[in-house]
């Protein structure tokens, strides 16, 4: 079923739910314009023609009756994969997602587990101004019940669904909307990724970049600029955000003895404070320097391209945040 | 075998609570569901119910007295223990306070009235909150049997001080049934208005308008009450009688009258009258209501100086500008007390009170 | 008051009342419990409700999903929740039915398909779609059945629910009981459409009003309205007409109503007319009546004694359940 060549990550997505259908009947995907306008990022382009109306089903905009809907039908016994078009709209599903989705399982006393997976594009860069643009991921990795993933490369945008499928806890998975269009390589741990666990994306030895999302990329460009001045950077990818994984960033940080963390959202209660924290308190001797962390001006996302740009964790901001580490001036 | 009722918690973020009334007193029997107590919280006044039967021996914690929650308020002895002849416990309610025993629930004219609402049918659970307290495990023989002796004793002392005279008029009140009816027709159920608030509206006007009636005979003087506060007499299962005051009566509009007469006559059968409203009436009004009696010869209820009765409405033969038609005539009467007023002042007394009752858009 | 329905036979009258019955001790005895500080938190009681969940379970079956709201210790008890569990719960003791964890406003039972009990008003609207959708999907003929006040009328939710439930032809049954006040809110001081059931016909949704004190007319409606939701026929809005003797909540002030108006539906109650109406067609004697309050208190004394005694759960297993043991 894995094809080893190079797809996109929305085509990795779509093969992603693809497969679902077809291997569990409990599986349909619900959400606005999924179906006849094919997915507002075209995810989801053809998969009504091909599995029908009942396993691919249009909603209304109601993003709270939806949400709610996807978890009483996973309480009822199906798997549902809801889709909140965007981030931007799942405020509207806070209360079925924080009070009933997070909750359920705990105060049932374990009777009745939520297996709902809900996607949500996330993220800015494409000038669609303050309402569209934001970061939430902090705010869902901030409550006990949920797990939040986000797959940043083809083969995980291509394996976390399944494993979140499989998961009997309410999974959010957030898919960078600036990495639907990028290319890559499908390869075959694709089909065994897991939906927790960092990964060690680059290797390097000077310093270590924590991060998730489009911001993978970001310090992928960062790195490569480091590397020109001798500074080789270590890369992390979180992939998951609630849980986090402490063990894998304690080990790197402990080689490098220094750490920047990249974030998306705004630093004021943001996962990269949350990192930071525990990085103070789990390796706070292997420090040699402060935890930087480089996240998005707080300000409302803004409309013009340079604005914009300035506003987000870009790389030369990314780069000057490791120089100022090690030492370095410029 | 003793038992002690605590302050309980009446919200989440409920730490203490101050209590505001008592309903009962030592001696006051009580039974589950009772409403015994109101406590002061930041919410408001909340009604406070006791869950078990018995006697109260002992008020633990006074009024105005601000406790911790699980505080022990009051104790209990169980409902066969001797306890003391307090005053008659109206169904659990008593005046608060126990040096008043010869002011005992107002009582009235020697006929038992009925009061012009209709009661509660008798078969709510006991555990519920008062208003459908069960009459077949109501009234104790002991408790009637003291009310009795309390009613005896206020209704001896009226006859032996109070010099009564009395006056009684027909009343032809065609003109206020019809009202009534129209204006009944147009309102739902719930605001319907009965005759008896037109005889309390009409009663309070006139007692504001002709001095002498309303008002307190204390240490040999007569003093006129500011305002007027009618007392209601209304009947209780298994015998006995309160008259709880409507306050301001001459102030409240008709529908605000019948919602106040209604509620008063649920709280009384509940036992659930405050003392204050026990004492409070200026003037009492004895209506028959549904049972077919002429007239009523009440017996004022000291230290009051006058009472109102009024017979059924029936439909009788009457003289129309010449021609004898069928009316609804109602019998007034009054009783009042010669130290304070004489025949002719009565006579007008009633005079102005039928003409008001004829005139219900007035009222 | 309207008489018997024919051919109802003692034992059925009997067995009505005694869930009533059943309801309203418990009720009762929670209020003292909370008093006496052994129910903690916030509690909501039905008092004047119990002839909509006993009328309503009456006419569902045991594989419909039902969800309730935060006034739902009638709803469970009639569902076929057992007392003592349900009282544990209250406790909060690790043999309540929801191992204690959620207490008087998340009562969870999956043998009975009980799930909730929410304390979000208009929370479970949503779910009970969902529920009905897994249904529908699966090809049963199961429903969903969700209770909610008049007050969630006015959450986005409602109307959101509603909208889909019909597009989709979903199996639900939405049981909305206007008992008149959300909190201290008046319904007509919040609705500029005060005819709850007439907000039905926005959505296209079958809809009517039932005499909520009036345990036929209300297992009449239901059943109509689930034979029909069964049938493929899309869901319906029931709009049950009751009101609550007690307070929202215990405890509070009741600033915003007239006790002379609670009193006068005291004497509408549910439990009176059943009682009265049994009497009058001969089915009862006050002796019955009685022998089935005793019944009802000795029951609940029971689940008392057993709450009471019943442990709690240890801290260690705080982080349990957070996320599922095992796959559902």
């Amino acid at each position: 079923m894995i094809e080893p060549l190079r797809i996109t990550y929305r085509e990795a997505v779509k093969q992603a739910i693809r497969e679902a259908l077809q291997s569990d009947p409990r599986v349909f995907l619900m959400g606005e314009d999924v179906g006849k306008y094919g997915g507002c990022f075209a995810v989801s382009k053809g998969l009504l023609e091909e599995f029908g109306e009942q396993r691919i089903r249009d909603t209304p905009l109601s993003e709270s009756a939806f949400v709610g809907a996807g978890i009483g039908a996973a309480l009822g016994g199906l798997r549902p994969i809801v889709e909140v078009m965007t981030v931007n709209f799942s405020l509207l599903a806070l209360d079925q997602i924080v009070n009933n989705a997070a909750t359920l399982c705990h105060m049932s006393g374990g009777q009745f587990p939520v297996p709902v997976v809900i996607r949500m594009a996330t993220g800015a860069g494409r000038q669609l101004a303050a309402q569209h643009s934001h970061s939430f991921e902090a705010w869902y990795a901030h409550v006990p019940g949920l797990r939040v993933v986000e797959p940043a490369t083809i083969d995980d945008a291509r394996g976390m669904l399944r494993a979140a499928l499989a998961c009997p806890d309410p999974v959010i998975v957030f898919e960078p909307i600036s990495l639907y269009n990028m290319e890559g390589e499908l390869t075959e741990a694709a089909s065994s990724v897991r939906l927790d666990g960092a990964r060690v994306h680059r290797a390097g030895r000077d310093v270590t970049l924590v991060t998730y999302g489009a911001s993978l990329w970001r310090c992928v460009t960062a790195a490569e600029e480091l590397a020109t001045s001798g500074i080789e950077a270590e890369i992390i990818d979180l992939r998951s955000l609630r849980p986090l994984d402490d063990a894998a960033i304690m080990h790197s940080v402990r080689r490098t003895r220094r750490a920047v963390i990249v974030d998306e959202g705004w630093r004021s209660g943001s996962l990269a404070a949350e990192i930071t924290t525990r990085i103070v308190e789990q390796g706070f001797y292997d420090l040699d320097a402060p935890v930087a962390r480089v996240c998005a001006e707080e300000v409302p996302i803004p409309y013009p391209r340079h604005l914009e740009d300035a506003a987000l964790p870009g790389a030369s901001r990314i780069v000057a945040a490791v120089k100022g580490l090690v030492g370095h001036g410029q | 075998m003793a038992s002690e009722f605590r302050l309980p918690a009446l919200g989440a973020d409920m730490d203490a609570g101050t209590i505001v009334t008592w309903h009962v007193a030592p001696g006051s029997r009580v039974k589950r569901g009772d409403v015994v107590a109101v406590v002061e919280t930041d919410k408001g006044a909340i009604d406070v119910e006791i869950f078990e039967d018995g006697v109260v021996r002992e008020i633990v914690v006074p009024v105005g007295q601000r406790v911790a929650v699980g505080t022990v308020l009051a104790r209990l002895d169980a409902d066969d223990a001797a306890a003391d002849a307090g005053p008659a416990a109206v169904a659990g309610a008593a005046p608060a306070d126990v040096a008043a025993r010869a002011a005992v629930p107002a009582v009235a004219a020697a006929p038992r009235t009925v009061p012009a609402v209709q009661a509660p049918s008798p078969t709510v659970p006991a555990a519920a909150a008062p208003g459908g307290a069960m009459s077949a495990t109501g009234e104790s023989e002991d408790s009637r049997a003291s009310m009795r002796a309390a009613i005896a004793s206020a209704m001896s002392r009226s006859k032996r001080e109070i010099p009564h005279y009395y006056l009684s008029t027909t009343v032809d009140v065609t003109t206020a049934t019809e009202w009534l009816a129209a204006h009944n027709a147009k309102v739902p159920v719930t605001g319907r208005l009965l005759f008896a608030a037109l005889l309390v509206k009409a009663l309070a006007l006139t007692c504001r308008e002709t001095p002498g009636f309303s008002g307190f005979h204390r240490d040999g003087r007569y003093e006129e009450s500011p305002a007027v506060h009618v007392g209601v007499a209304v009947a209780l299962r298994g015998g006995g009688l309160v008259a709880p005051a409507i306050m301001n009566t001459a102030d409240q509009s008709l529908p605000a009258l019948m919602t106040a007469m209604r509620e008063l006559v649920a709280r009384a059968r509940a036992g659930r009258l405050r003392a204050s409203e026990l004492a409070a009436p200026t003037i009492v009004l004895t209506s028959l209501g549904e049972d077919s009696v002429d007239v009523v010869f009440p017996i004022i209820q000291p230290p009051q100086v006058a009472i109102v009765g009024a017979g059924t409405v029936v439909e009788r033969p009457w003289v129309v500008e010449g021609k004898i038609l069928s009316r609804q005539l109602v019998s007034l009467s009054l009783g009042a007390d010669h130290r304070v007023t004489d025949g002719r002042l009565g006579a007008q007394f009633l005079a102005r009170l039928a003409r008001r009752l004829c005139d219900p858009a007035t009222l | 008051m309207s008489a018997l329905p024919a051919g109802t036979t003692r034992e059925r009258g009997l067995h009505l009342l005694r869930e009533m019955l059943r309801i309203r001790q418990f009720e009762d005895h929670c209020a003292e419990l909370y008093g006496a500080g052994h129910i903690r938190g916030f509690l909501h009681l039905c008092d004047g409700e119990e002839a909509i969940a006993v009328g309503v379970m009456e006419a569902l079956g045991p594989d419909d999903a039902v969800l309730s709201t935060y006034r739902e210790h009638g709803h469970a008890l009639a569902r076929g929740i057992a007392m003592k569990p349900l009282m544990a719960e209250l406790y909060g003791k690790r043999s309540g039915c929801s191992g204690g964890r959620g207490g008087s406003m998340h009562v969870f039972d999956a043998a009975t398909r009980f799930y909730g009990g929410n304390a979000i008003v208009g929370g479970g609207l949503p779910l009970a779609v969902g529920l009905a959708l897994a249904e529908q999907m699966r090809g049963t003929r199961n429903l969903a059945a969700c209770f909610f006040g008049e007050g969630a009328v006015a959450e986005g939710e409602f109307h959101e629910s509603m909208n889909l439930a019909a597009l989709w032809k979903l199996p639900v049954l939405f049981l909305c009981e206007n008992n008149l006040y959300a909190m201290g809110t008046a319904l007509t001081r919040s609705e500029s459409q005060t005819d709850i059931q007439a907000k039905a016909a926005g959505y296209a949704v079958r809809a009517a009003a039932v005499d909520g004190m009036d345990v036929f007319a209300v297992e009449a409606a239901v059943r109509e309205a689930a034979d029909a939701a069964r049938g493929g026929g899309g869901p319906a809005l029931l709009e049950f007409r009751t009101y609550r003797f007690r307070a929202h909540s215990m405890f509070d002030a009741q600033l915003y109503r007239d006790k002379a108006e609670v009193e006068a539906w005291r004497e509408r109650g549910p439990i009176i007319r059943l009682t009265t109406q049994l009497k009058a067609a001969g089915l009862m004697t006050e002796d019955d009546f009685q022998r089935l309050l005793r019944e009802a208190d000795a029951e609940v004394e029971g689940a008392v004694e057993f709450a009471s005694a019943a442990e709690w759960e240890p801290v260690a297993d705080l982080a349990r359940h957070v996320y599922a043991e095992t796959a559902p």
